[in-house]
């Protein structure tokens, strides 16, 4: 039985317009206390992949497939009986901290309410174990601080306390939704540092959204590489690095921009990201593939091993893309 | 915080004169005065009459002598119409039965405003929400001077349920019909901003971290979505309790309820400027004293303004 099973998962929304794929057969595996990074550029559906396993998709969203959590499935559960595996087992912390600390309400309130409703702890215990959990993320005078609202902290330190939130009843599966990306470069290493520690001290599991290719790198076992809602390539991070054999992987890998070279202009993936209306035939990548054949665009290439550590998928032989 | 108070009422004061003076050059720059009738009254007769209520003084005399009645004894002087009676007594007699009734409208648009914007919120696109929106916009369109009469009709002519008008002290069978028509267009403005602004709150990210942290929706919807969601609903609240309050001819009209919106309006036909200058300047009072209390209470529930 694996920690995390997720296995054909599909979203879709009802648009105005029509049908919205967002993620099509994503299927992955987790073990308990491995880092998995999803990577992906906007709208490759990363985040939504992890919102439908919470039950946290907007209203015009469906989800389909399957999700095995602990062995159990969880998809689509009721939010009465979602609400037992959430913040208790399965926590997240969301991209903009800005915007996800409700502005009205005091930190002590937000995080206290945690224990208070998961442990039935009282409202005191509940709010020294919160001080206890913003000590442990590092924000200075916890004591005093969490008695403030969100817009009195600055955007890092807002962060940590997203973190010390979802940290409150020791999850043993946390999500983090590119919990870097609103935050300036010296603030993201910190952010992510505290997240390495913190996975450490703890010992639970992280899938990591993200879609800095330096940030995954250091900080995840595994990775998987989505491009128009479908898996693109999944594998060892440590692997996948030196060996990244699909062609959007490779563009990825290329376009981050190094200290040690003097390129004057930074490298880009020629095209646009898809458009999600139109239902992909083919390969969604295939429209801007350098390698593409006519394979590419009539067929939707599926998830192949190539070795224990990597599967991928992609119509072009190994060979021709190194 | 104290010291914003006092600024606000240090600018409360010009504020007021302001008003007072624009209105009252206003008033006396239209044609006519008090004592014009269609039956002209001799020269001298009227000569006379100006004379005693002081009218022959130069504009800016009778201002300020009027003003000083107003601000050292509070004495908004003789009604130049209804001659054994003071404005004070107009108003101490008319303010009483506007307040009782704008004050249950209040109660009533707010009570049943904001539950039924909510409920149309969070039933979005379903039976309920249309429902409720389409209560909300008939009440909007339904002007007060057709409810009036509709509901006379309904409850008094044909089911003879509650009297057609009057005021007999305000006991309650008198007051459901003007509260009902005074109501209606506020309930269903306050409806329609308590339902945007709730189903743009149920959209935020902080929404979906109150979700992900496995509260039960009742807790989200009390401790998370309902105080920002009537952050608009206050900054509405203080002009319509002012409007409300204030009174209205219509339903005075209509009701025969005896309030200031009556005199204020037969005030203006005749000319009557001691009554007009007097209602005018308690109104006037009272749109900046809530103007007043409506940003404390959004400083309050909105912790970001602090003054």
């Amino acid at each position: 039985m694996s920690f995390l099973e997720v296995n054909n998962l599909k979203v879709e929304f009802d648009t105005a317009d029509g049908v919205v794929s967002a993620v099509n057969n994503v299927s992955f595996s987790l073990d308990e206390g491995k880092i998995l990074a999803i990577v992906g550029e906007s709208g490759s559906g990363k985040s939504q992949t992890v919102f439908a396993m919470n039950g946290l998709l907007d209203h015009n969203g469906r989800a389909s497939g399957s999700v095995k959590f602990e062995g159990k499935e969880i998809l689509n559960l009721p939010s009465r009986e979602l609400n037992l595996i959430r913040a208790q087992k399965i926590a997240m912390i969301f991209q903009d901290p800005m915007t996800s600390l409700n502005p009205y309400v005091r930190v002590s309130e937000q995080m206290a309410e945690v224990l208070v409703h998961h442990q039935g702890v009282s409202k005191s215990d509940a709010i020294q174990q919160s001080i206890n959990m913003l000590d442990a993320v590092k924000i200075p005078d916890a004591k005093n601080r969490i008695r403030m609202y969100p817009h009195e902290f600055s955007g890092g330190m807002r962060q940590r306390v997203m973190i010390a939130m979802s940290l409150l009843c020791h999850p043993k599966l946390l999500i983090a939704d590119e919990p870097t990306t609103a935050l300036d470069v010296t603030v993201q290493a910190q952010i992510m540092q505290l997240l390495a520690d913190i996975q450490k001290e703890f010992g639970m599991s992280i899938i990591l959204i993200t879609h800095d290719l330096g940030v995954v790198a250091g900080n995840s076992d595994e990775m998987l590489v989505m491009y128009g809602g479908e898996v693109m390539e999944i594998g060892k991070t440590e692997h996948l690095y030196s060996n990244a054999t699909h062609p959007y992987t490779q563009g990825l890998m290329s376009a981050v921009p190094r200290l040690d070279d003097s390129a004057d202009r930074l490298v880009t993936i020629p095209g646009n990201p898809p458009n999600m209306m139109l239902t992909p035939v083919g390969c969604p990548f295939s429209p801007r593939c350098k390698f593409a054949n006519t394979t590419c665009s009539s067929q939707t290439p599926i998830l192949t091993k190539v070795n224990n550590d990597h599967y991928r998928a992609c119509h072009v032989a190994i060979e021709d893309t190194l | 915080m104290i010291n914003y108070i006092v600024k606000r009422i240090g600018i409360a004061i010009p504020t007021l004169l302001v008003l007072i003076a624009v209105s009252f050059y206003l008033m006396h720059a239209a044609p006519g005065g008090p004592f014009t009738s269609e039956r002209p009254l001799p020269p001298q007769v009227l000569a006379n009459i100006e004379a005693k209520y002081g009218l022959d003084q130069p504009i800016w005399r009778q201002m300020f002598s009027y003003l000083w009645g107003v601000l050292t004894e509070f004495d908004f002087g003789p009604s130049y119409k209804y001659h054994d009676r003071s404005v004070n007594e107009i108003i101490a007699q008319g303010f009483p039965i506007t307040l009782k009734y704008g004050f249950w409208s209040f109660i009533v648009a707010v009570g049943v405003g904001i539950p039924l914007g909510a409920i149309a919120a969070i039933r979005k696109n379903t039976w309920i929400d249309y429902l409720a929106v389409g209560v909300s916009i008939g009440a909007q369109v339904l002007p007060n001077f057709v409810m009036a009469p509709l509901l006379i009709i309904v409850f008094t002519l044909w089911l003879d349920w509650l009297p057609g008008g009057g005021w007999n002290g305000g006991s309650w069978q008198y007051l459901i019909m003007p509260v009902i028509a005074l109501s209606t267009s506020y309930m269903a403005s306050i409806a329609r901003i308590t339902r945007s602004s709730m189903l743009e709150v149920l959209n935020t990210n902080y929404i979906r971290t109150a979700k992900s942290k496995g509260l039960p929706t009742k807790i989200i919807f009390f401790r998370h979505v309902l105080k920002p969601s009537l952050l608009p609903v206050i900054s509405y609240l203080g002009p319509a309790f002012v409007g409300l309050i204030t009174g209205s001819v219509i339903i005075d009209m209509y009701f025969s309820t005896g309030g200031m919106g009556y005199f204020f309006v037969n005030s203006a036909f005749n000319r009557d400027y001691s009554v007009m200058m007097g209602i005018t300047i308690v109104v006037g009072g009272l749109t900046i004293l809530f103007s007043l209390i409506a940003d404390l209470l959004y400083a309050w529930v909105d912790p970001k303004i602090r003054y």
